[in-house]
């Protein structure tokens, strides 16, 4: 069976220590060699960053998160036994670790590592697809002549590397799509390297909650619940046209994600899908006059995003989290796509208006998807808001003048709520 | 209960009763229809708690009774019944099941009590007259097209039926718009209709209510209060809640100073935009007219995939016009046009045009010009 020693990279019979390195960590799967979609997932990436740059924190409990009404942004392995996790609410990850050592996060310092990382999976391959700061897909096919060695002990290699030249670890997924690649990175973290091949898929997946599926989340997963679909076995008793009738066009992803199949390409450019911005409050409100502010300076900051890519959108999404934590979000498709402030604001308060929930709330957020160029957006005026024009006008006018002087050169009164 | 029922009598009763039925909802007694046979005569109720509607049809009532049944389940046993059949219908309240026979086939299908059917609470209406069905049939089939599906301003989902002034004295007028275009049709005030409250009435009513209409002979008995209206005929009876909202001063949205007459058939016209739409597969097509003296040039260019252009003849004697529409409003609108040429009044091409038919002013178009 293939195997090779991920400490000194050397080829080996399937055995339990390395027999030129003496190291314990011999990896073997009988597709080892022929596997070349891989995720790489950082591991606890801020804290490790924190923690290499100050080693007194090395044995504490370390949490990433920002200020007084954050969240846990990130946690260290010692914070996550715990208990801590990722998103959680940064009063009640105190209460479950005391004496942990919060630190605000220092964006600049990890944009710098990530960089970092990322120049060192462009010397393996260009098919590399970001999905954050630390983590990405990388798609080594065809890259074994290049650099002499299966794309598993390329990857090895490449963690390694970051271990020793930046102090950060990672896991490795590999395995045959992005789907699967990115189920195995999770599968024995920290420091992990794990492999689903073909031969394993569909007896790998039966069991396994459908949760795994990028994309199912609690309403998804409710919604699959009641069909009476809670593992991939689950799943795959369904037809295609039955899933598709009854989930739609997420259905069809479901039928093949059943079998593993995933077909999706390792994209370095994927384009966007959304934009969207949200506030955090510094103190919980109820106020809808505080929350139209919020509105409308957040219509303003995705209608500049919108405008300098030349984007424009055709759904809107108002998103509220109330003080207990819970989310809910509005979002109405229009008929003429918009990049415009003024579109985006009245659609969004539109929906605000439409909440029965009086609060308070802690957060608040606007977005602008179904992106279309934006020589497609905003062709035609409101019968009923003869004024839209003249304010569409006015918005194109205050841009000119904010691209010349600065953008706090022309604000609108409402944006000082 | 026990009745006997020929088939195409039960087929027509069960079908209105099963569309009025959500596909979709939470309360199970909402997807049953609630039979009633007393007398000589069957009802079928059905509701979604907003549109109730009650069918009477002839029956032979072995033991009267009543129970309720699902709604879509009844209507496909029937439309699959042989027609002209005899149809006996047996409820057990033992067994809680109803029977459905005919010949050798027989249905046993699931009850619910017929307490437990939400019946909607009658009111008093301020208004009730008599209005002919193709008097009705045109004012909402000509406007219902505009309606808005748009849930953020619900109070353009419906068509706002109400009585106004006019040149002529006092209307029955339906108006409806989504923002983009405007449909506004009159007809003659029915005999005690002038007290009659505003009322916006609900899109999927109006769906219903079209079935009502068929009969050119027909009256229907209307009934209009702040929160109801009720279509009836003597086998049918519609109720249903008004949106709850107020409809926009739509008399600032239709243009008066509109000077740019083109005059064009109709026909012609919408199969021309028609054909120079098709090389367009955005979802909101853009065609532009260009107006040259007697002569309009209809134009749609698509970057990816094509152009297009034809010329039709018309009558326009103003100075030259370019303005751009979506293709599918021009369309509706123009399809709207049945007996005339159709008349376009123009302003610029950022002002909203008026279309009409003819010189008739008792059904106006307004629709918002695009880019292009």
């Amino acid at each position: 069976m293939p195997a090779f020693c991920r400490s000194c990279l050397t080829r080996v019979p399937k055995q339990r220590r390395c027999p030129s390195c003496g190291s314990p960590r011999i990896l073997d799967h009988p597709e080892l060699f022929d596997l070349s979609i891989a995720h790489m997932d950082c591991d606890a990436f801020y804290a490790s960053v924190e923690k290499r740059d100050n080693p007194e924190l090395a044995d504490k409990p370390v949490i990433i998160g920002g200020g007084r009404r954050g969240v846990v942004s990130t946690a260290c392995y010692v914070a996550r036994i715990r208990g801590v996790r990722s998103a959680m609410p940064m009063f009640q990850a105190l209460k479950l670790c005391p004496d942990a050592v919060v630190i605000k996060p220092r964006m600049s310092v990890y944009v710098e590592v990530s960089r970092a990382i990322r120049a060192m999976m462009e010397d393996l391959t260009p098919a590399i697809q970001p999905l954050s700061l630390d983590e990405a897909f990388l798609d080594l096919t065809g890259t074994e002549k290049l650099h002499g060695a299966p794309p598993a002990i390329v990857l090895a290699g490449l963690v390694n590397r970051m271990h020793r030249e930046l102090g950060v670890t990672g896991s490795i997924g590999l395995s045959h799509n992005k789907f699967l690649a990115k189920v195995a990175s999770d599968l024995d973290k920290p420091r992990g390297f794990s492999v689903i091949g073909q031969a394993e898929t569909m007896d790998f997946l039966a069991d396994k909650p459908v949760g795994l599926i990028w994309g199912v989340g609690q309403a998804s997963g409710a919604a699959l619940e009641t069909a009476g679909i809670r593992t991939f076995t689950d799943l795959r008793r369904w037809e295609h046209r039955d899933l598709v009738a009854r989930f739609g066009s997420m259905g069809d992803r479901l039928y093949h994600l059943a079998r593993g199949e995933d077909r999706r390409k390792v994209n370095a450019h994927e384009p966007i899908k959304s934009i969207s911005h949200e506030t955090t409050f510094f103190e919980d409100t109820a106020d809808r006059e505080i929350l139209d502010g919020h509105i409308w300076r957040l219509a303003e900051k995705v209608s500049a995003r919108a405008k300098a890519r030349e984007l424009a959108g055709r759904v809107v999404t108002l998103k509220l989290k109330r003080a207990d934590h819970r989310a809910l979000s509005r979002r109405v498709a229009l008929r003429d796509a918009t990049q415009l402030a003024d579109r985006l604001y009245r659609t969004a308060r539109g929906l605000l208006d439409q909440v029965s929930d009086e609060g308070p709330f802690r957060l608040i957020g606007c977005g602008l998807s179904e992106l279309c160029p934006a020589a497609q957006a905003d062709l035609s005026g409101d019968l009923l808001d003869p004024q839209a024009g003249q304010r569409a006008g006015a918005e194109r006018a205050a841009d000119k003048i904010r691209a010349r002087f600065g953008t706090d050169a022309i604000v609108k009164g409402r944006a000082l709520r | 209960m026990k009745i006997s029922i020929e088939r195409s009598a039960l087929l027509k009763a069960v079908a209105q009763a099963q569309s009025v039925v959500e596909r979709r909802n939470t309360i199970p007694i909402l997807a049953n229809v609630l039979i009633e046979a007393e007398g000589d005569s069957v009802t079928f109720r059905a509701t979604d708690l907003d549109i109730e509607v009650v069918d009477r049809a002839p029956a032979m009532v072995e033991r009267a009774g009543a129970t309720t049944v699902a709604a879509t389940t009844l209507h496909e046993i029937v439309r699959k019944l042989p027609d002209g059949a005899l149809v006996t219908v047996t409820a057990d309240p033992a067994s809680g099941r109803l029977t459905v026979e005919t010949g050798r086939t027989t249905f046993s299908l699931a009850t619910l009590p017929k307490e437990d059917f939400p019946v909607m609470a009658s009111s008093e209406y301020a208004s009730n007259f008599s209005a002919p069905a193709p008097l009705l049939r045109r004012l909402f089939d000509k406007s219902k097209f505009a309606v808005s599906t748009e849930e953020t301003r619900y109070y353009l989902n419906g068509v706002y039926m109400h009585v106004s002034d006019s040149e002529d004295g006092k209307v029955l007028r339906c108006v409806a718009t989504d923002g983009h275009r405007l449909a506004r049709i009159d007809a003659d005030l029915p005999d005690g209709a002038v007290e009659m409250p505003g009322v916006i009435v609900p899109r999927k009513t109006v769906g219903e209510l079209r079935k009502l209409l068929e009969d050119d002979e027909a009256q229907i008995a209307v009934s209009v209060s702040e929160t109801k209206v009720r279509f009836a005929t003597p086998a049918i009876t519609l109720t249903s809640k008004v949106i709850d909202g107020t409809f926009p001063d739509y008399s600032r949205v239709i243009p008066q100073g509109n000077t740019r007459r083109l005059e064009v058939d109709a026909t012609e016209f919408a199969q021309a935009v028609d054909r120079v739409a098709t090389v367009s597969s955005e979802r909101s097509r853009a065609v532009k007219l260009q107006l040259d003296e007697d002569r309009l040039t209809l134009s749609v260019n698509a970057p990816d995939s094509g152009a297009a252009e034809e010329e039709l003849a018309v009558a326009y004697a103003d100075e030259r016009l370019e303005i751009g529409f979506n293709a599918k409003y021009l369309l509706e609108i123009a399809s709207q046009v049945d007996r005339e040429n159709a008349v376009f009044m123009f302003n610029s091409s950022g002002d909203p045009t008026l279309m009409r038919e003819g010189n008739d002013l008792s059904a106006v178009y307004v629709v918002m010009p695009m880019r292009v």
